[in-house]
C-alpha cells in the first residue's frame, strides 16, 4: 500500500516574523474562483461609485485682478508660470503651485485682449485695445528697474487678438486686417482682408506652423498662410465663432467655439462639413483649450460652466461648476495634461483637476495597480446600463438643468415639425439635414 | 570602426598574448618617461591608437515616416506575448481548462482600428490564459493518493491501516468524537476547511479548531437542533432550534434570534452572496441577507416537507429533493422553480451537487443512485444500484463521492463520467449517519451519527493548493478582518442568482434590439384622435373607471394600428438619413393614394 495524505507544513504558510508580511499562496484555478463575471461586475460598479465619490475637480482659485480676466497665456516650457491679462488693462504673472501672485503691472489701456508667448518662453506679447503690441520680459525686472516692454509696435486698427508663430521671429494679430509682424520691425510685413469682416481671434497652426486660422465677425472662419499672399479659404457658418483652437497633435484639426451653443472639430482638408458637433453647452461658447495629447478639450461659456470633451465624442465627459463662477472668458488646459485652468468675468482665475477622481501627488505601486485594474474593469463593463449610468451622472446647477430641458423640447419640437411637414408633403421634398450640415452656410475659396 | 573588429578578431584569436600585451602596454604607459625605452613608447603608441576606437557618426538623412516605421518595426521591442518566446509551450489541456471561451475572430468589424484593437484584446486574454496555466508549475502541494499493491483492493484498507502508516500529524486526523447523549448529530465545516460545528438533535452545539482540536465553545441550547452552518467567518454561525433560527458567536453567546425563519429542517450558506438559504418544514424557501439583516425573498414551494436541499456551488442556485422524485431548482427572485427535473419514479432519498456544478447525484429509496449534468440538466450519466438505500451523498472538491447508507460511507472515485465498478475506501460505523461533509482542502470527510461525529481519512479527496485570497485555512485575525471587508464589498447581489452566472458576461443582443424597435417607434406623427363613447348595454349607469378603461383600450389599440400601417407604409423605416438619401427607398415604399389607379399599370416583371 502507498499513501499519501495532504498535510501542509505551516512554516511555509506562515510568516516568519511578527514584521514579516504575509504569506498569500494563490492557486488560479478556475473552480477556486466561482461567480468571476458577477464579482467583477460588483467590482467594476463599486469603483464606478467611488470615482463620482472622489470626483471633486477644484484645485485652487488665484484671486487679484481687479476686473474680469479677459486671456490667459500659455508657457511653452514652465508649467507653475501662469499669464492673464485682465479687462483693466493689468497683467499678472502667477505662481501656480504657490497660488500666489508673482508680479503684476498695467500693461494697457482699456482690454488686454491678447497673450501669447514666444517660443523660447523668455518674452511675451501682449495686446490690448489702445491699439499697441507690446512685449514683455517673462523674468522680473532687476532691482530698481522699471516696469516697461522691451519692444512696443503701435497699430494703426484696432487690435483683438495675438497669436505667435511656433519657431520663428513672427507674431499675427487680428482686427479690422489681420496682420503678420515680425519681432524686429515696426510695421506688419503682411496684412490679409476678405471683404470687410472684422476679426477676433487668431491662431497659428502649432505643427503646421505657417497655417494661420482666424474667426470673424460675418460668422466665417478664415485660413491663411504667411507663405501666400491673400487667404485660403473660409467657411462661413449659421452664427459665429468666438474662439478657434489647433489640435496640437494633429496637424490639420482644429475645433472653434461657437455661438450657437456648440462647438465644431474641422478637418482643414474638408471645410464642407465639420468632422464632430460637440454639444452640450446650453449658452454661447466663448473659450477653448485643447490638452497637449490632442486627445480632449475643454471649452467655457456663458453658461457659467466648463465642459471636457473627448475628441471625436459629441457629448461631453464631465461639467465642472462652482456657484460663484460667472461666464467664462478664457480657459487652458495646462501643459503635464493633469489641470485646468479658467478665467471668468467675476475677477476669480479657477484651477481644476483634469481628472476629477484623479488622486493628485505620487502613487505608491499597489495603489497604482489597484486603480489600473478598477480603470480595466470600468471600460470591461463600462456599457451596462446601471455602471454607464452612474457614470454618466452629472449634478448640474439649475439654470442648466432648466436650460437643457428647455432646448431638448425646443429640438423635439423642431424634430417633429419636420417629420410632420415630410410626411404630409410630397416625397423628396423635405431632405433629411443631418446636424453636422445643418449649421455650416457655404465653403468659399 | 573596422579597426575595431579587427582589434576583436585578433582578440579572439590569442587571447592570452593579447592580455600579456595590453598588461605591457599599462607598463610601458607607466614609464613613458624614460627615454630609454623609446622604441617601447612608439609601440605603446601603437597600442593606444589600437585601443581607441574612433567611432564616426553620420546622421543619416531623412527618408521620410513610413521608411522609419518599417525599420523600426523590425527593431521594435515586441510585446511579450507577442514574442515567439523560446519558453517551453503550455500543454493544450492546461490551456483549455483555463480558458474563458474561443474568443472573437474579428470578421464583420469595418475599420482596421477596431479590428487591430480587437486583436490586442484577444491577445491580451490570451496571455493571462497562458499565464495563469503556466503558474500551474508553482502550486506547492500535490493532491494525496492511496494505490493499492498488486492483488489488493484499495477498498479493503482499514482507516486504522491509512493512519497508521502515514506521518503523525495526518493520522491525527481521523479521530471519533463519542457523544452518545445527546442524539442524532449533523455537522459542517468552516468555508476554510479549519473549523467544525456539530449539532445534537438533543440541543448540544460545539464548535471546535478539529486540526489543533481546540474547542471554540461548547453549549446546550436546551432545545431540538436541526442543523448547523457557519456564516462567511468563523466566528459567527447559525443553528435550526425547534422553533426559530438563532445566530451564535464562536463562544457560544446568542448574537440573534431570527423568528422570521421557524421550523428550519435545512440551511445553507452562500458565501458570496452573504445569504443563508433556509428550507422549512412547512415547506418555506427564504434566502436571509445576513450582511444587513433584510429577508431577500421567503415564499412557500407548495411542495411540502422540504427535507432534502443543497445548494450548486457554481450557480448558487439551491436545489430541493421532494418524495415524488423530483428535483427543484429555486432562485430568490422567481417564486416558481427554475427547473424541475423527475430524476427518480420513487422518493428521493438524497442530493449532491460537485463543487464545480457540474455533476449532480440523486439517490432514491428504490436503492438507485443517479448522477445528472447539472449544466445541461441531463441525464442520467452514470446508474447505479446499491445495495442499500443512499441517505447520504457528498461531494469532495476533487469530485470524489461519498455515500452514507445506513451506518456504513463508501466512497468512489471517478463514478460520474464513467461507471465505477468498486468502491475506493469503505467504513463502517456503529450507528446510522446523520450527515457528511468532506472537509475543503483536507484530505478529511467528516460523518456526524447518532453517536457523536467520526473524522476519515480519504486520500485525494481535497484541493492540495487553497488561494488565500480565497480562502485560506491558515488566515490570521487581521487576515480575517481584512478579506471579510473585501468580501462585503464584492458582494453579489440576490438578483443575480440564475441558472447561468456567466451571462452578465455575454454581449445582451435582445436589448439591442428592443432599442432599434424603439427608435423604430419614436415617430413625430401624431396618431389620429379617436373620440369613442363606448355603448352602454345594461342601460345602467356605469362606474367611470371601466368607461375610462375601455376609451383607453381602444385607443391604444387605434394607435397601435396606426403605427402598423405606417410603418408598412415606410415611414417607420425613416430613422436614419442614409437611408432616406436613396431615393428608391422613399419611392418604393410610396403610400397608395386614390388617383393612383389612374396611373399606367406596372409591368408584371418590375413587381
Amino acid at each position: 500500500m502507498k499513501v499519501k495524505v495532504l498535510c501542509r507544513n505551516p512554516d511555509y504558510y506562515l510568516r516568519e516574523t511578527k514584521r514579516d508580511i504575509y504569506k498569500v499562496p494563490r492557486n488560479y484555478e478556475p473552480s477556486l474562483h466561482p461567480f468571476e463575471g458577477l464579482r467583477e461586475y460588483t467590482r467594476a460598479l463599486n469603483a464606478v461609485k467611488l470615482e463620482r465619490v472622489f470626483a471633486k475637480p477644484f484645485v485652487g482659485n488665484l484671486d487679484g485682478h481687479q476686473d474680469g480676466v479677459s486671456c490667459f497665456g500659455k508657457h511653452p516650457q514652465r508649467l507653475s508660470l501662469l499669464v492673464s491679462g485682465s479687462y483693466d488693462g493689468e497683467v499678472r504673472l502667477w505662481d501656480l503651485p504657490q497660488q500666489k501672485c508673482v508680479r503684476n503691472f498695467r500693461a494697457h489701456d482699456g482690454f488686454v485682449r491678447g497673450i501669447a508667448f514666444l517660443p523660447d518662453g523668455q518674452q511675451f506679447v501682449t495686446v490690448g485695445d489702445d491699439k499697441t503690441i507690446k512685449m514683455w520680459k517673462t523674468d522680473l525686472p532687476d532691482w530698481g528697474e522699471e516696469e516697461e516692454p522691451t519692444n512696443t509696435y503701435i497699430s494703426k486698427s484696432v487690435i483683438m487678438g495675438v497669436s505667435h508663430h511656433q519657431k520663428e521671429p513672427m507674431f499675427a494679430t487680428c482686427g479690422e486686417l489681420c496682420q503678420v509682424w515680425e519681432e524686429d520691425r515696426n510695421e506688419p510685413i503682411r496684412t490679409f482682408q476678405w471683404g470687410v469682416d472684422s476679426l477676433h481671434d487668431v491662431s497659428f497652426n502649432p505643427i503646421e506652423t505657417n497655417l494661420l486660422a482666424a474667426c470673424a465677425s460675418d460668422r466665417s472662419i478664415i485660413l491663411y498662410d504667411t507663405r501666400d499672399i491673400g487667404p485660403i479659404r473660409k467657411v462661413i457658418m449659421t452664427l459665429r465663432s468666438n474662439r478657434l483652437c489647433w489640435n496640437p497633435m494633429e496637424a490639420f484639426i482644429f475645433t472653434c467655439a461657437n455661438e450657437d451653443y456648440n462647438l465644431y472639430t474641422f478637418d482643414t482638408r474638408k471645410l464642407k462639413q465639420p468632422l464632430q458637433v460637440h454639444m452640450d453647452h446650453v449658452s454661447a461658447v466663448t473659450a477653448i483649450d485643447y490638452a497637449p495629447t490632442g486627445k480632449e478639450f475643454v471649452s467655457g461659456g456663458y453658461d457659467k460652466s466648463l465642459r471636457i470633451f473627448e475628441h471625436g465624442k459629441s457629448h461631453s465627459r464631465d461639467i465642472y461648476h462652482t456657484k460663484r463662477m460667472q461666464r467664462l472668458t478664457c480657459v487652458l488646459w495646462s501643459m503635464d495634461n493633469k489641470y485646468i485652468l479658467c478665467g471668468s468675468d467675476e475677477m476669480n482665475i479657477r484651477m481644476w483637476k483634469a481628472r476629477s477622481a484623479e488622486k493628485l501627488g505620487v502613487l505608491r505601486p499597489r495603489e497604482k495597480t489597484a486603480l489600473n485594474y478598477s480603470e480595466a474593469l470600468k471600460r470591461k463593463f463600462g456599457s451596462h446600463p446601471q455602471i454607464s449610468r452612474i457614470a454618466r451622472h452629472r449634478q448640474v446647477p439649475k439654470h442648466v438643468y432648466h436650460a437643457q430641458k428647455e432646448l431638448r423640447t425646443i429640438k423635439l419640437k423642431q424634430k417633429r415639425k419636420e417629420a410632420n411637414r415630410r410626411a404630409h408633403s410630397k416625397p423628396g421634398t423635405v431632405p433629411f439635414l443631418s446636424e453636422k450640415k445643418k449649421h455650416i452656410v457655404e465653403e468659399q475659396e | 570602426m573596422t579597426r575595431y573588429f579587427l582589434k576583436q578578431e585578433s582578440q579572439k584569436d590569442k587571447q592570452k598574448p593579447q592580455n600579456k600585451g595590453n598588461e605591457g602596454s599599462i607598463k610601458e604607459l607607466r614609464t613613458f618617461k624614460r627615454p630609454k625605452y623609446k622604441s617601447s613608447i612608439e609601440k605603446s603608441q601603437k597600442e593606444i591608437d589600437a585601443l581607441v576606437t574612433v567611432v564616426k557618426y553620420k546622421r543619416k538623412a531623412w527618408r521620410g515616416r513610413k521608411y522609419e516605421d518599417d525599420k523600426l518595426a523590425g527593431a521594435r521591442v515586441q510585446a511579450p506575448w507577442n514574442r515567439k518566446s523560446k519558453r517551453v509551450p503550455v500543454p493544450e489541456d492546461k490551456l483549455a481548462h483555463h480558458s474563458r471561451g474561443e474568443g472573437l475572430s474579428g470578421d464583420g468589424i469595418k475599420t482596421d482600428f477596431h479590428q487591430k484593437k480587437l486583436k490586442k484584446h484577444e491577445a491580451n486574454i490570451e496571455f493571462s490564459i497562458e499565464q495563469a496555466a503556466r503558474a500551474e508549475i508553482l502550486l506547492p502541494e500535490e493532491s494525496g493518493f492511496l494505490l493499492a499493491d498488486e492483488g489488493e483492493l484499495t477498498t479493503q484498507f482499514t482507516q486504522q491501516q491509512i493512519a497508521s502508516s502515514v506521518d503523525i500529524t495526518s493520522a491525527t486526523k481521523h479521530f471519533d468524537l463519542h457523544l452518545a447523549e445527546f442524539g442524532p448529530y449533523r455537522m459542517n465545516y468552516s468555508r476554510n476547511g479549519r473549523f467544525l460545528l456539530i449539532g445534537g438533535r438533543r440541543g448540544h452545539v460545539a464548535a471546535m479548531d478539529w486540526v489543533t482540536k481546540k474547542l471554540l465553545c461548547e453549549v446546550n441550547v436546551m432545545e431540538a437542533v436541526y442543523d448547523v452552518q457557519w456564516l462567511h467567518v468563523e466566528t459567527m454561525f447559525a443553528v435550526a432550534q425547534k422553533q426559530w433560527v438563532y445566530v451564535y458567536d464562536n463562544q457560544g453567546i446568542e448574537l440573534h434570534c431570527i423568528k422570521k425563519l421557524n421550523k428550519i429542517l435545512h440551511m445553507e450558506f452562500l458565501p458570496y452572496h452573504f445569504l443563508l438559504a433556509t428550507a422549512s418544514e412547512e415547506g418555506y424557501l427564504s434566502w436571509l441577507d445576513i450582511s444587513i439583516g433584510k429577508m431577500v425573498s421567503q415564499f412557500n414551494t407548495r411542495m411540502g416537507r422540504l427535507n432534502l436541499m443543497t445548494l450548486n456551488p457554481y450557480n448558487a442556485v439551491v436545489c430541493l429533493g421532494h418524495s415524488k422524485g423530483i428535483v427543484t431548482m429555486w432562485s430568490p427572485n422567481v417564486k416558481e422553480p427554475l427547473s424541475k427535473m423527475l430524476c427518480h419514479q420513487h422518493p428521493l432519498q438524497s442530493l449532491a451537487i460537485d463543487s464545480q456544478g457540474q455533476y449532480m447525484a440523486t439517490a432514491a429509496v428504490d436503492r438507485t443512485l443517479k448522477i445528472w449534468d447539472v449544466r445541461k440538466l441531463e441525464g442520467p450519466l452514470q446508474q447505479y444500484k446499491l445495495h442499500a438505500v443512499a441517505s447520504n451523498l457528498a461531494f469532495s472538491q476533487r469530485g470524489l463521492l461519498a455515500i452514507g447508507m445506513g451506518n456504513v460511507v463508501e466512497v468512489y472515485r471517478d463514478c460520474c463520467q464513467r461507471p465505477a465498478d468498486r468502491p475506493y475506501l469503505r467504513h463502517r460505523l456503529f450507528k446510522r449517519i446523520g450527515n457528511m461533509q468532506f472537509c475543503p482542502y483536507e484530505d478529511v470527510l467528516g460523518v456526524a451519527s447518532d453517536s457523536g461525529f467520526t473524522s476519515l481519512i480519504i486520500p485525494g479527496s481535497g484541493e492540495p493548493n487553497f488561494d488565500a485570497l480565497e480562502s485560506n485555512p491558515f488566515q490570521s485575525k487581521s487576515q480575517r478582518r481584512e478579506s471579510e471587508v473585501k468580501s462585503l464589498l464584492e458582494k453579489i447581489q440576490p438578483e443575480f442568482i440564475t441558472l447561468d452566472p456567466t451571462v452578465i458576461t455575454d454581449v445582451h443582443i435582445p436589448t439591442l434590439r428592443d432599442k432599434v424597435e424603439a427608435k423604430k417607434k419614436l415617430l413625430f406623427l401624431k396618431p389620429p384622435k379617436i373620440d369613442f363613447q363606448p355603448r352602454n348595454k345594461s342601460g345602467k349607469k356605469k362606474g367611470t373607471v371601466k368607461v375610462a378603461q375601455t376609451k383607453r383600450i381602444v385607443r391604444e389599440e387605434q394607435r397601435r394600428e396606426f403605427v402598423k400601417t405606417l410603418k408598412d407604409a415606410g415611414i417607420g423605416e425613416i430613422t436614419s438619413p442614409q437611408n432616406t438619401e436613396s431615393s428608391s427607398v422613399s419611392v418604393k415604399h410610396k403610400p397608395f393614394t386614390a388617383l393612383d389607379r389612374f396611373k399606367p399599370k406596372k409591368k408584371k416583371e418590375e413587381g
